[in-house]
């Protein structure tokens, strides 16, 4: 379902071009969660920016089903983002002057897909239930995550990108959000790719990739 | 709702969770929107009562011909024109007194009236019959016929004597305006068998005879939609109040810039998430023009009602100003068009949008991966000051173009605001340079990091500094013209006003019985006749004021300019006097010969040159025997008396007694000179009116500014506190330098506002009046100013001060945990 | 304040009712005025002979007046065309002789061409004293504005060789007038009955005009020929409270007479006949009313009237028994006052052309 081939990429910095992805090959099927590990500066978090559309990469295709996300306009990949994609950071990007339900329902809404019955799963799922009437700064960096992760799932999406989306949060509750994640990724029939730096996190999830210099290991 | 609406909702959410930040927003493009809109609906209103007075029988809509030399022209050239094919109707006109007060009268031919060239009164038939009939009928309007007492059916007589036809009140009419039959207003004028103007039915038109076959170079066309003689005069006026206007909604939008570059900058974040979901750029941009636009309209809404409101509290003192200076009548009520309405709406808009255009294509340029801290605000600062400072150089240039090429009173003003612009812009790169020095001198840590801190404050604050300075300096400016010009027109008042008594008989017998009483008396000085008259100097209505020959003007006359033995050659009658606005316009100088239109032949040379401070008129000035004896109508009634001042009071209590002079027709030097200060002090009092806006905007812009940098600038105080400062000493810190920062751009203003003051006395005024005065600085009133500007400062400082000095340390906390 | 107001003025004047009248106004008020009392203006007595020149002129002791011009062209091409010059006069007061805007003369101009398919006209409004519009009996001249008719000799007992001009926006016309005949007294001698009542005008006519000069029309000029018709009439009371508005011929018949009818229509019905008949050798015989027989055959629906634009007019005493057929049945002249005037052509026992007039439909 997405096939990442010859992934080139690299950013000028003031001595010069620092290469950060380098013939980079990746497959996720469809259904299949595959984590993405490697060191700090490995270069993980670029390769999901670039599937994302959010920049350009040097070389290489990216092809999400039949689209070929490098040589959209901004545009379609805006499109391709709300339609396809649910997309959960590290720092969760919640809107802070909107309340949890609304957090939750945005990108569904913004897609004109929301589902109630599906809203109400999710919620309940992730234990968000009684927390509908809050914003965000109400919640703890967990809740947070959880409503992030909701909101990525809320339409559907055939792929879920995550990035270090435990970085904030403590061990026991990473554990939990991310089986948490795993458990919905595979209950709505989505693919999920996860960047971690954590071996034990990866370990959760149905296949790990290795990230070292910009290369596959 | 749909995916765009959706996104517009999460844009909005924004605003119910900042809701001072909304309120900036809102009050920054209702002030902006009120003042400008005010200022149009008191413009608009103006020229409507001109089209309506003016443009009714012939001005605006309809083609004339008018005299070329003269101000009438014979009655015969009437069917002359007509029997060569030219379908014109006459129309005499001139000025009657009807119980002391100048009351505008025409007289038209209805018969011959051209379609539309009326004002079209919706008077009924009766009427209409009546008003042809034998018996006449005077038209006015109601709140006209209220002012001199009249009522229906009222048979009024002039104060020369002259009967008029019954009154008629009609509403359509422009006030301060008879119109009547022309066979009753040659009469009532005594202008028998003569014509001011002919109005011409171009629509009906058939073959017609060269004009100049039929009426010599007597008569000149004027085109339909040629400015009337009002329109003119009042033009300066206009546009002096359109230039504050737009000064007025210029600070306003830097109030609204300020808002809404925060509100952006603060909801970065925000945006980059709705992106990262999904919404493209060209989706996102719509949404927040939609957001703009709707705020935009609530906005404007509330600024077009209190424009409204704005404009009838002014509308009073500006249609006294318009009567006194220009004879101007100026309905009182404001009746307003939907076009101002939408206009209103449309400037709220285009202010919002102008405003934020900045933002905007920054949002659709926005980088979806944010550099997690902003890059150093150092670099960018100093890139963003020489920006600055290379449009301000751009601007003074711009300035310096039209003061020395330009020639109209646009430029004057583009002179006006090149100056403002230019220093406006200036001011932060200066701040910055001041501030750098005051860090260079320092060397403790605490004061070193004030003055650094200043700095990097100045990019937040500049807007509303900017804001600050354009108010102050051109409250300064317009304190010191206003100031000047008080000083010079009192002094030239007492020139001017040397008779101790001035008095109007009602015709040549009351006159020169008057006059030999006075002659008689031993305690009289002198009887000092003049007489007025108008004439034309090339193409331009000019009055003809004729002065008897005495010690008294000879003395105390105030001339500018003059020529030796000028008062004899007066008197001969082979030099006259002109006004220096006349001089200005017609590019007159000492020595150069005139030919004055008059009964007969008279050329006469221009003898000196005298200031005519506030008459939009051109004037000059000749003997009163030359004047009586070279205009037919001309008429002996006016005397200035010299008289001791103790016994002033006797001797008008006695002339009251003996010839029935009252009201306008009589009064002693006190009051003439008291009702000029009045009129002349309302010249400005708009410009002042609209100043203290202004400054009250500036001071909104600072105090917001400052009340929203506050939360911003939390990460910066928070180290501050964490390294042992306590909150009261980082609050007086904080206060103390916003106050520095107000103090400087005050200091800064001041010079500022002189150079204002001087580019409205030797530029603007002198384009828009024709007059230029002596510029004085007032230093007291110079400081007066800066202890204002700095209560308002520290007025709009202290709130967001004292909520600095009581925030909960757990939100200091906090700043450390979110930083990370 | 227009010419609107000119309307409204007059309106109750008599000079509106005998052009045109607005039926509304007429019903109620006769001829809008000119059923009212003469209040001290001259009146029309039978025996009066007429003076020429002098009769050419105004008679301002009279309440209203008229100069009435009427002519049958043709181009190069045969094509034909009507022309209309008239000047009226009203005085609101009797015995007016005030001069400058004091005078209470009004005086208003109508001037049209008519062709099949065309029908061109305008109007002249001006008030007395100042020289826009007025009469001098000899040299004859009459005018308003630069519309003007005038004699080029002084032969007043002829009253032809006139030159007659008008020009208004959309049309203009030059025209020579020549003749050698004498003028022609209407009704009696120059008095003419409206009623059985004695309402009365003085009343005469020079139809034996040989008309040359040129029309523009849609700035095309237009070189014409062809007979022309000059009626004279004034008086004070000219018409009954209950007359409603009349239907008057002028014709030039193919045989060299000529004849001048009308019929004054009354609100019950029962027509006012009148008429004379100008034999070739110059001879006005008074017609009596009962020989005359005039009736409409066709009606012609112009500004939401129908107005008979076609007669049947039989005069058995003369065996004259004719129809008229308008030129351009749309004649209409949308002026102040509205009225039917235009070209007809005859035909029948007579041949002939001429000018139809109806009023108060």
């Amino acid at each position: 379902m997405l096939t990442v081939s010859r992934l080139n990429k690299s950013y000028r910095i003031p001595s010069g071009a620092l290469s950060v992805l380098r013939d980079v090959n990746l497959q996720v099927a469809r259904g299949e969660s595959l984590a993405l590990t490697g060191e700090s500066g490995s270069g993980k978090s670029t390769l999901l920016h670039l599937i994302a559309g959010l920049d350009d990469p040097d070389a290489g295709t990216i092809l999400l089903d039949d689209a070929q996300i490098s040589s959209l306009s901004e545009n379609e990949r805006a499109r391709v983002r709300r339609d396809r994609l649910g997309l959960v950071f590290q720092q969760f990007n919640l809107i802070p002057s909107l309340k949890v339900a609304d957090n939750l329902a945005f990108q569904a809404r913004i897609a004109d897909r929301f589902d109630a019955a599906w809203q109400r799963e999710l919620a309940d799922r992730l234990g968000l239930s009684d927390l509908l009437d809050r914003y965000p700064e109400q919640l703890s960096g967990g809740q947070q995550q959880r409503v992030a992760i909701g909101r990525a799932l809320a339409n559907r999406p055939q792929l879920v990108l995550a990035d270090e989306p435990t970085g904030n949060l403590d061990e026991a509750t990473a554990d939990e959000v991310v089986q948490l994640m795993t458990d919905l990724v595979k209950a709505s029939g989505c693919s999920l790719l996860m960047v971690t730096h954590s071996m034990r996190l990866a370990s959760l999830l149905d296949r790990r990739t290795h990230l070292t210099g910009g290369r596959i290991a | 709702m749909t995916g765009g609406a959706w996104t517009l909702r999460v844009l909005f959410s924004h605003w119910t969770r900042h809701p001072m930040q909304l309120a900036t927003l809102l009050i920054g493009l209702m002030s902006a929107t009120a003042l400008l809109s005010g200022v149009q609906a008191i413009n608009t209103q103006a020229r409507l009562s001109y089209d309506r007075a003016a443009a009714s029988f012939g001005g605006g809509a309809t083609a004339m011909l008018v005299p070329a030399h003269a101000t009438t022209v014979p009655q015969s050239l009437f069917s002359d024109l007509r029997r060569a094919g030219w379908l014109v109707s006459p129309v005499v006109e001139g000025r009657v007194r009807i119980d002391g007060r100048q009351i505008r009268l025409i007289g038209i031919e209805p018969i011959s009236l051209p379609r539309g060239a009326g004002p079209a009164p919706s008077i009924d038939q009766a009427a209409l019959q009546k008003f042809l009939a034998a018996e006449g009928q005077t038209l006015i309007a109601p709140e006209t016929a209220r002012e001199i007492a009249g009522t229906e059916g009222a048979r009024l007589e002039t104060d020369a004597g002259e009967p008029l036809p019954p009154l008629h009140l009609a509403s359509e009419l422009s006030p301060n305006l008879l119109v009547m039959d022309i066979a009753w207003a040659q009469r009532a004028l005594r202008m028998p068998d003569r014509i001011s103007r002919f109005l011409l039915d171009s629509a009906a038109a058939g073959e017609r005879t060269p004009l100049a076959d039929v009426a010599g170079d007597s008569l000149d066309l004027v085109d339909a939609g040629a400015q009337t003689d009002l329109q003119r005069l009042t033009a300066s006026f206009h546009l002096n109040l359109t230039a504050f206007g737009l000064l007025s909604f210029l600070v306003g939008l830097f109030l609204v810039h300020s808002a809404i570059g925060l509100a952006f900058e603060q909801r970065l974040p925000m945006l980059r998430t709705l992106r990262a979901c999904g919404v493209s750029p060209r989706g996102l941009l719509a949404a927040l023009v939609v957001e703009l636009v709707l705020l935009a309209l609530v906005a404007g809404l509330g600024g077009v009602v209190s424009g409204f409101f704005l404009a009838s509290a002014l509308l009073p003192d500006v249609a006294a100003s318009l009567r006194g200076l220009y004879g101007a009548s100026v309905s009182g009520e404001l009746g307003l068009a939907p076009q101002w309405w939408l206009a209103g709406l449309g400037m709220s808009i285009a202010g919002a949008l102008l405003a934020a255009a900045h933002a905007l294509v920054k949002v659709f340029r926005l980088p979806l991966l944010a550099s997690a801290q902003p890059f150093a605000w150092q670099d960018a600062q100093r890139r963003w000051l020489r920006w600055q400072a290379v449009l301000a150089c751009a601007a003074f240039v711009v300035a310096a173009v039209c003061l020395t090429l330009g020639t109209s009173l646009v430029a004057a003003f583009a002179v006006l605001g090149g100056i403002l612009l230019g220093a406006a812009l200036l001011l932060p790169p200066l701040l910055n340079l001041l501030l750098r020095a005051g860090e260079g001198m320092s060397r403790r840590p605490v004061a070193m990091w004030a003055w650094a801190d200043s700095r990097q404050q100045l990019s937040g604050l500049s807007l509303a500094l900017m804001a600050l300075l354009l108010a102050l300096a051109v409250n300064v400016g317009v304190g010191t013209m206003v100031g000047s010009f008080e000083r010079t027109f009192n002094r030239w008042l007492d020139g001017r006003l040397s008779s101790e008594i001035y008095l109007v008989a009602k015709d040549p017998a009351q006159a020169a019985a008057i006059e030999a009483d006075l002659r008689s008396r031993p305690d009289v000085d002198a009887v000092l006749p003049s007489a007025r008259a108008e004439t034309k100097l090339s193409g331009e209505q000019v009055e003809v004021l004729g002065l008897a020959d005495h010690a008294t003007y000879r003395e105390f006359w105030p001339l500018l300019e003059f020529s030796p033995d000028v008062w004899d050659r007066v008197r001969d009658g082979t030099a006259i006097l002109i006004s220096e606005q006349l001089a200005r316009r017609l590019n007159l100088h000492i020595g150069d010969r005139l030919r004055i239109p008059s009964s007969g032949e008279w050329i006469a040379t221009v003898g000196g040159i005298y200031a005519d401070y506030g008459n939009p008129k051109g004037q000059i000035i000749v003997n009163v025997d030359q004047l009586l004896h070279r205009f037919d109508n001309a008429e002996r009634t006016r005397f200035g008396v010299r008289i001791a001042p103790a016994k002033v009071a006797a001797l008008m209590a006695e002339l009251q007694a003996r010839f029935a002079l009252g009201g306008t027709s009589l009064a002693d030097q006190a009051t003439v000179k008291a009702e000029s200060r009045r009129i002349f002090s309302r010249t400005f009092a708009i410009t002042a009116a609209l100043n203290a806006f202004t400054l009250a905007v500036a001071g909104t812009a600072l105090f917001t500014s400052l009340l929203t940098l506050g939360q911003a600038r939390l990460p910066q105080l928070a180290p501050l506190w964490a390294i042992g400062l306590t909150r009261r000493r980082i609050a007086g810190l904080e206060l103390l330098k916003t106050m520095l920062l107000a103090l400087l751009t005050a200091l800064l203003a001041l010079p500022l506002g002189i150079i204002v003051a001087w580019c409205l006395i030797e530029v603007v005024n002198v384009k828009a009046f024709g007059w230029r005065l002596p510029l004085t600085i007032f230093p007291a009133q110079l400081g007066q100013l800066l202890i204002v500007a700095m209560i308002a400062a520290l007025f709009a400082t202290l709130l967001p001060t004292i909520k600095l000095a009581r925030i909960k340390p757990i939100t200091l906390l906090k700043i450390f945990a979110d930083e990370r | 304040m227009n010419v609107r107001w000119f309307t409204e003025i007059i309106s109750k004047a008599a000079i509106v009712a005998l052009l045109a009248m607005q039926t509304t106004l007429s019903h109620a008020q006769g001829f809008a005025g000119l059923g009212e009392d003469v209040d001290g203006f001259a009146q029309v007595m039978p025996g009066k002979p007429l003076r020429f020149p002098a009769d050419h002129g105004a008679h301002p002791d009279y309440r209203i007046e008229w100069w009435y011009f009427t002519a049958n062209l043709k181009d190069a091409e045969g094509t034909s065309y009507g022309v209309q010059w008239t000047l009226f006069r009203q005085a609101n007061k009797p015995n007016d002789n005030a001069s400058g805007w004091a005078s209470r003369q009004l005086w208003m101009g109508h001037a049209a061409v008519t062709s099949a398919a065309t029908h061109h006209f305008a109007e002249r409004f001006a008030r007395g004293g100042v020289g826009q519009a007025g009469v001098e009996a000899a040299p004859f001249k009459a005018w308003i504005d630069n519309w003007q008719m005038r004699t080029l000799f002084a032969d007043p007992s002829v009253f032809a060789s006139l030159q007659v001009s008008a020009s208004a926006k959309d049309f203009s016309y030059s025209l020579r007038l020549d003749g050698d005949r004498q003028l022609v007294l209407q009704g009696d001698a120059g008095y003419s009955k409206k009623s059985e009542q004695g309402h009365a005008s003085y009343y005469y006519s020079q139809p034996y005009l040989r008309v040359t000069g040129s029309l523009v029309l849609d700035r095309k000029t237009i070189a014409v020929t062809g007979q022309g018709w000059i009626d004279r009439e004034w008086s004070s009371q000219p018409l009954k409270a209950d007359q409603t508005g009349w239907d008057w011929f002028s014709l030039h018949l193919a045989s060299g007479d000529k004849l001048m009818l009308f019929r004054l229509r009354h609100a019950d019905g029962k027509h006012f006949f009148a008429g004379n008949w100008i034999s070739r050798d110059g001879r006005s015989e008074q017609l009596a009313p009962g020989a005359i027989s005039m009736t409409p055959t066709a009606t012609t629906r112009i500004a939401d009237r129908d107005v008979p634009t076609g007669w049947r007019i039989s005069i058995p005493s003369r065996g004259l028994e004719i129809t008229t057929a308008p030129l351009n049945p749309r004649s209409w002249m949308d002026t102040r006052f509205k009225y039917w005037e235009g070209p007809v052509h005859v035909t029948g026992s007579h041949a002939g052309e001429g000018y139809l007039e109806m009023t108060g439909y």
